[in-house]
């Protein structure tokens, strides 16, 4: 079963640990907490659960359709949106309370001080594209 | 080249290699190699004997493997470059992989990556591409597993329901990529019954070949599913319903009933009407009330109350479903599916509409909004 878990920038949630903004932290803090996320890949990896992980830059805008023969509407960024997606992983595991643990995990990626930033993640089922045979 | 003869050979060829004293983590990873070498030169240059071909290759990537790894250790090596012949009792060998590789043990992805590649003969590519996985990570699965399993004995009994488990879970994938998986189920479960009298084996491939008589029909244009009800009878391939039918009767003759004959037999039924209405809905309940005895599934509870509901009315299907709990996939869609049968549009199109919500595949969820939004319709004519 393959799940999304989601870090948001902003949104969810409120946070229960107030660990800043990453560029006010120490150069060795940032470079543990990007050791962290490198190696929970590298161990999705090992175990044979690792699909994707990408990270998303906080820009980009809203895009839509306007019509026959006119461009596409744009409109942002947006400074100050509710709900902000910094990146994701996909994971393909064996359960619902495996992908819960792995999130659980990632969660504890450390910040100020080492100690776990406790981040909010959100984990979703994938939809599959095949229908159960049962009639 | 025939492929599925080359496919055909890997559990074999494993077995000669793990015979002639190789374990089976490197047997099976040197057969491996001798098959991409293979579906990569046999085309050009076909071996005048297959198998031999591959036991050949495959021990020597297997030589080559044990030297690297004894000069990097500085130790001798162990196993003899010239083998003994040795009797090839093949069938035990093939049946005993389908245990190890389903062993209980190992999680259910991993069973079914490991059967597929070590008894089905698919490359780690070809296995990957089916079920969207990056290779590295399928290599990785597929390695770990094996490692699980090292030291187990090859030649204990095993548990015959995990492996038909792992099967059946192969089949329902169907078909994506370059793979079909549920014809490749069936090609191992035919195998399978080939190497097993056990009459649930011959149950489970009943069942595989019924449904996959209807596949044609069970889909609509761009995907869309088509229930039972609504299929183009026509279009179901009368050869594979025969031929399960047979597979069938075999089976139930032993009198050993088990879930896989049983819900074999409710296929059949299926089959064997020319409508919905046509069918025995009757006898279909009481192969309901079978499966339910055997598994106690609250799943078949669900399905059994939907055959009550087709033999004796919505009325009876709704008591049916008393004691099911309410969380259960699909109860939503049953307990639409009984409120539209019992004329409660309105009720029925909300449930339509809250089992969209709780679908788990995307054509399940797009069927479930499209009768949602029939029922809709029907409300405001």
């Amino acid at each position: 079963m393959k799940y999304l878990l989601l870090k948001h920038y902003r949104g969810g949630p409120p946070a229960t640990v107030d660990y800043g903004s990453m560029d006010q932290w120490t150069p060795e803090e940032v470079d543990a907490h990007v050791r962290f996320m490198r190696d929970f890949a590298a161990r999705l990896e090992e175990t044979g659960e690792f699909i994707d992980a990408q990270a998303l830059a906080p820009g980009g805008a809203f895009v839509r359709y306007d019509g026959e023969g006119r461009p596409p509407v744009t409109d942002g960024p947006f400074a100050e949106t509710k709900d902000l997606i910094a990146g994701w992983y996909v994971i393909d595991v064996e359960s619902w309370e495996r992908a819960v643990q792995l999130a659980g995990e990632l969660s504890a990626a450390p910040g100020p001080g080492g100690e776990p930033i406790r981040e909010w993640l959100e984990v979703r089922p994938f939809l599959g594209e095949t229908p159960a045979v049962t009639e | 080249m025939n492929e599925t003869l080359l496919r055909e050979l890997v559990p074999v060829v494993i077995g000669v290699l793990v015979r002639r004293g190789a374990d089976f983590a490197s047997a099976e990873d040197a057969v491996q190699e001798a098959l991409i070498r293979a579906l990569d030169t046999w085309p050009d240059d076909p071996p005048r004997d297959p198998k031999a071909w591959l036991v050949a290759v495959g021990w020597r990537k297997f030589l080559d493997t044990v030297r690297a790894e004894s000069s990097r250790r500085g130790r001798e090596l162990a196993v003899r470059a010239e083998p003994p012949a040795g009797p090839a009792p093949a069938t035990d060998d093939t049946l005993r992989l389908y245990f190890l590789c389903s062993h209980p043990v190992l999680p259910r992805g991993s069973a079914v990556a490991l059967t597929l590649r070590a008894v089905g003969g698919l490359t780690t590519r070809q296995i990957a591409t089916a079920y969207l996985v990056p290779e590295a990570t399928m290599a990785q699965r597929i390695s770990r597993a094996k490692r699980r399993i090292a030291g187990l004995p090859l030649d204990q009994p095993g548990d015959l329901g995990t492996v038909l488990r792992v099967l059946y879970l192969v089949f329902n994938e169907g078909y994506s990529g370059d793979v079909d998986l549920a014809a490749e189920a069936i090609r191992l479960t035919r195998q399978l019954t080939a190497l097993t009298r056990e009459p649930e084996v011959g149950g489970l491939l009943a069942l595989m070949l019924l449904h996959h008589a209807r596949r044609a029909s069970r889909t609509g244009p761009g995907g869309r599913l088509v229930p039972l009800g609504e299929q183009d009878r026509s279009r179901w391939d009368t050869g594979l319903i025969t031929e399960g039918v047979a597979i069938l009767q075999a089976a139930l003759a032993r009198d050993r009933l088990g879930e896989y004959q049983a819900q074999a037999a409710i296929a059949a039924l299926h089959a064997d009407a020319r409508t919905t209405s046509e069918t025995d809905w009757t006898q279909i309940v009481e192969w309901y009330d079978e499966l339910l005895r055997l598994t106690g599934s609250p799943v078949v509870r669900l399905n059994r109350a939907v055959a009550v509901a087709e033999a004796d009315g919505p009325r009876a299907g709704f008591a049916a479903l008393a004691d099911i709990d309410p969380g259960l996939p699909r109860y939503a869609a049953v307990t639409a599916y009984l409120h539209e049968r019992a004329g409660d549009l309105e009720q029925a199109a909300g449930l339509y509409a809250e089992a969209s919500r709780a679908a788990t595949s995307v054509p399940e969820r797009d069927h479930l909004t499209r009768q949602a939004a029939r029922v809709r319709q029907l409300l405001h004519k």
